[in-house]
């Protein structure tokens, strides 16, 4: 199969006015993607599907990302890492945003950007040629108001649930859609809750045993202790 | 389409209760007298947010939720997700560790296997008699994967690197009695159902499938192998030690409920044909890589997608590391979720009861269709 | 028949001793009193709701099949429609999506009714207790009468619980102060569904039902 960066050389001289970028993979398993851009992503996907050296006639799994805006003041790796149970604020109600520290992060897939989009990772397979993958992304303008990506459902229907799965936990528009509804959650939802700085509703009046973060989500619900002091 | 022929149209809701659903699935069932002209499946009901708490704890510590997924096969899925951090992490794994896990992932075929051509009698109607004997069977396995694992269902068995431990001679020698007493109980199993005149006239031509569609659907497994597509990840991945060994992947034709009840037991008998192999040739050594590390564990910043043919399908997992002790990004690519693409198509046209049929040769698992 | 030992003995009929029906009953003369014959029958025959939410359900299958055989103590009849069943086994994970469901299949069974959570899930949310769609506990609901622990419980567990349950039906009593909650006429049957909101259930819990218990802490 052709590498990734023939493919991108390939579908930059079939579309010149599609902007197609490597994306690398720094890990061990060096599965690099392609970056879409949203305009032309749908004709793309249907290339890809139709090309007969590639035949990527199966969409295996699409997979939606949330990455915040990345603090770049944050220095001090030992804040920055993510702790052992993600830190919320206790204090914040549920479907607000929780405060950017509980945020930080080094993340370095996409190393050399500041983040703040939603993304959609699609893993291509080719049934017919038995090769793969080939890994497309598509990325949103930002995580509020931008956030419609053209749906490729149309193109393969095994994205058809997964479209709406990350519509339903992460938020993201699939223009073009069939069937755009939340998949898990009941309807009258209004939260994104696969996003990092979702909050949940805090629930949890009584943990008798200590379980990291919930032990310290509950201690808030536990009785003073002042009356049995004396 | 109110007219002298046709009356109205009845909407049922078909679950989250109902005793041929397999769990708490719920389809909205259009029907036009008992044929169904709509059907929209309804999903969530088990949604238990695997993700995001994976997605809060060590790699380690979402093995044992990797048990509760597929709760009917945990040691494949352990492997899956065991196979997807060592490609994040490029660990290596011991040659005994890799026939270990073929053959746990084999019996937990058997169990798969057996337990859902039970379960798709019951709903032909059969009240519980097939599923007795698939019990039985699955009760042996079980007992195997207690005294190794110290759990019937939830045996957190691999870890990165190889599996937890090794198992005795005793073990192995009691598997394989149980392996080499595997076919008498498939040979039982097909007197009793294969060639049933009822279930001839309930499955064969119900729920057709045909090939093109299972693809564009990424519908996998053996349902897309009763279609005739022949893609099976153990042939075209090769993942593990899969290409030492010598079994055949079966392939249906018309891709009806029968073909894909059909497809499981040839591919149970294919199971036992690897697991002779794998026992024939288990190596000695170690279990787990040596260097394996399993406190601490950090791998590098970056993205892997492992996958392998679980009894269902494709059952892969996507994990993005930030090079901190949780991924960043960890997902699962449901098998159950997936083969339901076309659930509506395949029922079209048939009675409810067809579609209750066409549901249980499917094959799902709650836990992982709603994650 | 003998009783367990920790078994209250019931008010016998008459001014017998437990001795001498005892020695009456070797001689082939029962005698009962009705309530006892009530609580015997009403415990050797338990239909549960056949449903199952997630894992545990499947064990819960087991322990009705040949080699655990709920059917040793009357309970293999697994009823689909909860108009006929005695005993709702909450054998799984209760999502929130789910709760409200589980209310109402609660709600539409007849008294007398029992409730067993089975595993760590129904009881308290178990290995998902963080998860955001998770209910921490169907007791926030529905009244539990055993709480079965494990991950999942074993069918054995299962049966204990079952035992468990035929032992506290056992000692009902049908009138007084101490009759069974049944035949009280004021105790509640039926419990509000909870509707869906618009970040959680609402309300969360039932109030009539579930308060978070005081922890016993030194100061
Ligand atoms: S208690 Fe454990 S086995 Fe039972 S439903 Fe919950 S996760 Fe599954």
């Amino acid at each position: 199969m052709e590498t990734p960066e023939q493919i991108r050389d390939r579908l930059l001289a079939r579309f010149p006015a599609a902007k197609v970028e490597l994306v690398t993979n720094p890990g061990t398993a060096a599965e690099h993607s392609l970056l879409l851009d949203a305009a032309h992503a749908r004709d793309i996907a249907l290339f890809l599907r139709d090309d007969p050296a590639l035949r990527l006639d199966y969409c295996s799994n699409v997979t939606g990302v949330d990455w915040p805006e990345k603090k770049t003041a944050v220095s001090a790796p030992k804040t920055a890492v993510p702790t052992l149970v993600e830190r919320v604020d206790p204090n914040a109600l549920p479907g607000t945003p929780a405060p950017a520290s509980a945020l930080g992060s080094t993340r370095s897939t996409p190393a050399n950007d500041s983040g703040n989009y939603l993304e959609a990772v699609y893993h291509l397979y080719s049934m017919a040629l038995k090769h793969g993958p080939v890994i497309i992304r598509l990325r949103t303008g930002n995580r509020t108001d931008r956030v419609t990506l053209p749906s490729l459902t149309p193109v393969w229907r095994a994205a058809d649930f997964q479209e709406r799965e990350i519509f339903d936990l992460y938020g993201i528009v699939f223009a073009g859609h069939p069937d755009l509804r939340r998949l898990l959650m009941w309807d009258e939802f209004q939260d994104h809750p696969m996003r990092r700085d979702y909050v949940a509703p805090d629930d949890f009046e009584w943990e008798p045993t200590p379980h990291g973060d919930v032990h310290e989500r509950a201690k808030g619900h536990y009785p003073t202790t002042e009356g049995l002091k004396g | 389409m109110h007219d002298e022929f046709h009356g109205d149209l009845l909407e049922v809701s078909m679950g989250p209760q109902h005793p041929s659903t397999h769990g708490v699935f719920r389809m909205v069932v259009t029907l036009d007298g008992e044929q169904i002209v709509k059907l929209k499946p309804v999903f969530g009901y088990l949604h238990r947010n695997h993700e995001k708490i994976a997605e809060s704890t060590s790699y380690l510590g979402s093995m044992p939720y990797t048990d509760r997924l597929d709760y009917l096969c945990s040691m494949s899925t352990n492997w899956a997700y065991a196979l997807a951090v060592e490609k994040l992490s490029g660990q290596a794994v011991p040659d005994r560790a890799q026939y270990l896990r073929i053959i746990m992932a084999e019996l937990t075929r058997l169990v798969n296997h057996s337990c859902l051509v039970g379960f798709l009698f019951n709903d032909l109607g059969t009240s519980f008699t097939p599923l007795l004997y698939a019990f039985r069977e699955r009760e042996k396995i079980l007992d195997l994967f207690e005294s190794l694992s110290g759990s019937r269902m939830m045996c957190n068995y691999q870890r990165f690197g190889g599996c937890r431990v090794d198992p005795s001679p005793e073990w192995l020698a009691a598997a394989r009695t149980l392996v080499e007493g595997f076919p008498r109980f498939l040979d039982e199993y097909e007197t009793m159902l294969t060639g049933n005149e009822i279930m001839l006239a309930r499955t064969q031509g119900v729920g057709r499938l045909d090939p093109a569609h299972a693809v564009n659907a990424g519908i996998t497994g053996p349902v897309l192998r009763a279609s005739g597509v022949g893609y099976d990840l153990r042939k075209v991945d090769g993942y593990g030690f899969y290409p030492r060994f010598d079994f055949r992947v079966p392939l249906g034709e018309h891709g009806d409920t029968y073909d894909r009840y059909m497809m499981r037991i040839l591919e149970m008998r294919e199971s036992v044909k690897i697991l002779q192999q794998a026992f024939r040739d288990l190596p000695a050594g170690p279990v787990m890589d040596p260097k394996a590390k399993l406190r601490g564990f950090r791998p590098k910043a970056g993205e892997a997608y492992g996958r392998l043919e679980g009894p269902k399908g494709e059952l892969g997992f996507y994990l993005i590391s930030d090079g901190s002790p949780n991924p960043w990004r960890y997902r699962v690519r449901p098998p159950s979720l997936i083969n339901l693409t076309l659930l509506e198509e395949m029922c079209l046209g048939h009675t409810i009861a067809d579609a209750v049929v066409i549901l249980g040769s499917i094959d799902i698992v709650l836990g992982e269709v709603d994650r | 028949m003998s009783e367990p030992a920790h078994h209250t003995p019931f008010p016998s009929a008459g001014n017998i001793s437990d001795a001498e029906r005892e020695d009456l009953r070797r001689h082939g003369i029962l005698i009962s009193s009705l309530e006892e014959l009530y609580g015997w029958g009403r415990s050797n025959s338990i239909w549960p709701l056949q449903f199952g939410l997630a894992c545990c359900a499947i064990e819960m299958i087991a322990a009705a099949t040949a080699r655990f055989d709920i059917a040793r103590f009357g309970a293999e009849i697994f009823r689909p429609s909860p108009r006929q069943a005695d005993l709702m086994i909450v054998s799984g994970t209760v999502t929130k999506k789910m709760a409200p469901q589980v209310v109402r299949l609660w709600n539409q069974m007849p008294e007398p009714k029992y409730c067993i959570a089975m595993g760590a899930c129904a009881i308290s949310g178990g290995p998902f207790k963080q998860g955001y769609n998770v209910l921490k506990g169907i007791d926030r609901f529905i009244p539990v009468d055993i709480y079965i622990p494990g991950c999942p419980p074993r069918p054995e567990a299962l049966l204990h619980g079952l035992t468990q349950l035929q032992d506290k039906i056992r000692a009902e009593r049908i009138s007084g102060p101490q009759a069974a909650r049944h035949l009280q006429p004021d105790a509640a049957s039926e419990f509000p569904v909870p509707d869906f909101g618009a970040h959680d259930l609402q309300p969360p819990s039932n109030p009539n039902l579930f308060t978070a218990p005081v922890l016993p802490r030194k100061a």
